[in-house]
């Protein structure tokens, strides 16, 4: 084709005009910060047309509704970047809630029911990574059904009962806030994470490992990258990430249900890509997970708090959620016609 | 892939995404300020007067045929005394969604919540912030903990419906002969309360009428079925069957109905309208149970009013009028009985959708 020729060395100069720029306007430019700028344009217009939007009440309420999502974000991040997906968390956080439920009732103190529901996070992570790497599956169908597994145990275990009596220590742990600042004393431990989870995946090699796998499996296998085991620990993660959203869910509610948290694996992954991260592995950041999640926030809250019912609401979300992944696309389509009207005129000279 | 394309696409990827989000907030923020001229007004300054009547209905999901009828009676006694009636839910029945609609009301600073919980504990926090925050909390249908409301509208008790059920079948069946129960699972709490209370019943008033035996169709539509055929084979003297489940009653009427004992053997118990509509107007049924939803709502808001004026507080004894459903008094634990089980039969069931 005549198009694609010229196109790619317009691409070659556009590079160098990109390296040309100062880095603050690199920084200006990226995915991250259009999510960034979107969720405080958001948060500025909720404040002065939504009546009671802008109060630490509103904080406190949202911080905690977003606290889990924010929490499996984090670990998801790192298994979306390199191509893989966990679809499994909210039927681990699940099954957490149902087992520190009953091992509660049981009579063993909360530290140590913790401690099992953590290591049961690590072990549910461990199968999925090892049928994803050692047996060789793929990721979507491995924790497609570990997702129906986990969920089923989880019910299986507790039936339609609930665990609801909770030491008022734990429970007010999760509920509180820090005085009139309206933000949860639980922001501390996800507040910890986030720092944990940038240094992970920005400033270590294990980090970069999983970039590199996003970028490329084999490249990064031949680099020397461990691929095997930093996807199995990846997934670790995000099973014990889950299984401790699934602490805070049982402690903020009071109550350890099996059907706790029923598709919150859908939160979670609209809010990474929302925030930035591709899909198809390589590429993302953690800030823009993290803008991400609170602009779903921030969007629910506002619209829920103008009476918009439910269904507009579902509605919104989704449509921003296609839009974000779409807009790449509709803009390379756009600058290809953009390209096309001015290359008649290049050719005549 | 060269590595210049993510770079290329930031800048223009950008500002798409500012715009698309700005118009979708716009859209939003638009949406809001229309939606509020007819609901959320009246949370900040109130409906007349200086108490605020803002009510809202919380139902355990939207788009339920029950909760519709119900929160339809709770805007009907709104309107009679002049508050604002709102009603918001989540899509799916679930504890931690209706969580932050609560929240949101809490925020609203609305008179009255009426809520159907999906949970009788993990809403209970939220609940208490929005009572802190000076919102009456009253629940009606579904229970919370009892300390987590002000008031508590029960549909019915389980002697009221025991009494109503063997009314109903003695009348049908003359008051003599052999009748059978069709319950739901062999363990189900309430199943079984009622039951017992249905025996002493008939033991009691009835003496010509014998219980011959109890089947379980565990809520399940064709156990139930089959359950009906098995008992009307094992016992051919049978005058009359008892399904307090709204899922038996409904597979027993389909079985009688192409049956020989269509109109010979007399079939009542709980059940909703929609399902027994055909049952009715075609006789294979004459007359079922189960509370008005209308009439619940209707006095759950009017429970809430009676909170907001501060005419009770939810102490036992406390009384109330409930517009045309007359006078209440409050009970044990904070809870009104809004009465004896409604009955449907051919010519009421038509005014009823749920």
């Amino acid at each position: 084709m005549t198009i694609s020729a010229p196109a790619d060395s317009r691409t070659g100069t556009r590079v160098y005009a990109d390296y040309g720029r100062p880095f603050w306007m690199r920084l200006l430019l990226t995915r991250e910060m259009a999510v960034i700028v979107a969720l405080i344009l958001v948060i500025v217009i909720a404040s002065l047309e939504v009546r009671r939007f802008g109060t630490t009440t509103t904080l406190g309420f949202l911080l905690l509704d977003v606290a889990p999502i924010l929490m499996i974000a984090l670990p998801m991040t790192l298994v979306i970047m390199m191509g893989e997906i966990d679809l499994s968390v909210a039927s681990t956080l699940g099954l957490s809630s149902v087992l520190l439920g009953i091992l509660t009732q049981a009579g063993w103190p909360v530290p140590v029911a913790i401690v099992a529901c953590l290591v049961m996070g690590l072990v549910a992570g461990l199968i999925n990574g090892l049928l994803v790497t050692v047996v060789g599956l793929p990721s979507l169908a491995v924790t497609i059904g570990t997702l129906a597994l986990y969920r089923g145990i989880a019910v299986g275990l507790l039936g339609t009962t609930a665990v609801t009596s909770f030491p008022a220590f734990w429970t007010g742990l999760a509920q509180s806030k820090f005085g009139s600042t309206g933000i949860p004393v639980a922001m501390v431990l996800v507040v910890a994470l986030i720092v944990v989870f940038v240094a992970l995946l920005h400033f270590t090699p294990f980090g970069r490992g999983i970039v590199a796998i996003g970028f490329s499996t084999e490249t990064a296998h031949f680099s020397g990258v461990h691929v095997n085991r930093t996807k199995v620990v990846a997934f670790m993660l995000t099973g014990l990430i889950a299984a401790l959203a699934g602490i805070y869910w049982t402690f903020r509610y009071g109550s350890a249900r099996g059907d706790n948290a029923m598709g919150l694996e859908l939160s979670v992954i609209a809010a990474v890509l929302l925030g930035g991260v591709s899909i198809f592995g390589g590429k993302g950041a953690i800030h823009g997970v993290i803008a991400g999640v609170l602009l779903i926030g921030v969007l629910q809250s506002a619209l829920r708090l103008a009476n918009v019912s439910s269904d507009v609401i579902n509605i919104i979300t989704g449509a921003l959620l296609i839009l974000s992944v779409l807009s790449p696309r509709f803009l390379s389509w756009f600058r290809s016609l953009r390209f096309r009207r001015a290359t008649p005129e290049k050719q005549k000279q | 892939m060269s590595p210049s394309t993510p770079t290329r696409r930031h800048g223009a990827r950008a500002v798409a995404l500012v715009a698309g989000v700005a118009a979708i907030a716009i859209l939003a923020t638009g949406c809001s300020s229309s939606a509020s001229t007819d609901t959320s007004t009246g949370a900040a300054a109130s409906g007349s007067g200086d108490k605020n009547y803002a009510i809202t209905f919380l139902p355990k999901n939207l788009g339920n045929a029950y909760f519709d009828t119900s929160d339809k009676g709770g805007s009907k006694a709104i309107t009679e005394f002049g508050g604002t009636y709102a009603e918001v839910g989540p899509a799916t029945a679930a504890a931690d969604a209706q969580v932050s609609f609560i929240n949101t009301l809490t925020q609203q600073g609305v008179g009255a919540i009426i809520i159907s919980a999906d949970d009788p504990t993990a809403i209970g926090s939220a609940l208490n912030e929005a009572r802190a925050a000076g919102t009456k909390v009253v629940t009606f249908d579904s229970d919370t903990d009892p300390q987590y409301r002000d008031l508590y509208i029960n549909q019915a008790t389980a002697d009221g419906i025991a009494k109503i059920e063997v009314d109903l079948i003695t009348k049908q069946i003359g008051d003599t002969g052999e009748v059978a129960i069709l319950s739901a699972s062999a363990n189900a709490t309430n199943q079984n309360a009622w039951i017992e209370t249905m025996k002493k019943e008939l033991a009691a008033n009835h003496p010509n009428v014998t219980l011959v035996d109890t089947v379980y169709g565990n809520d399940d539509d064709q156990t139930s079925f089959d359950k009906t055929a098995a008992l009307l084979q094992s016992h051919p003297n049978l005058k009359g069957i008892i399904s307090p489940t709204t899922v038996g009653i409904a597979a027993a009427a389909r079985y009688l109905q192409t049956s020989q004992y269509k109109g010979k053997v007399a079939l009542t118990g709980l059940g909703t309208p929609n399902q027994m509509r055909d049952y009715v107007n075609d006789g294979t049924v004459t007359a079922f149970a189960l509370w008005n939803p209308a009439d619940l709502g209707y006095l759950a808001a009017f429970g809430a009013k009676a909170l907001i004026d501060g005419t009770i507080t939810g102490k036992e004894g406390d009384k109330f009028t409930a517009g045309a459903l007359g006078e209440f008094t409050v009970g044990k634990d904070a809870t009104v009985l809004l009465g004896e089980p409604f009955t449907f039969t051919k010519e009421n069931i038509a005014d009823f959708n749920f």
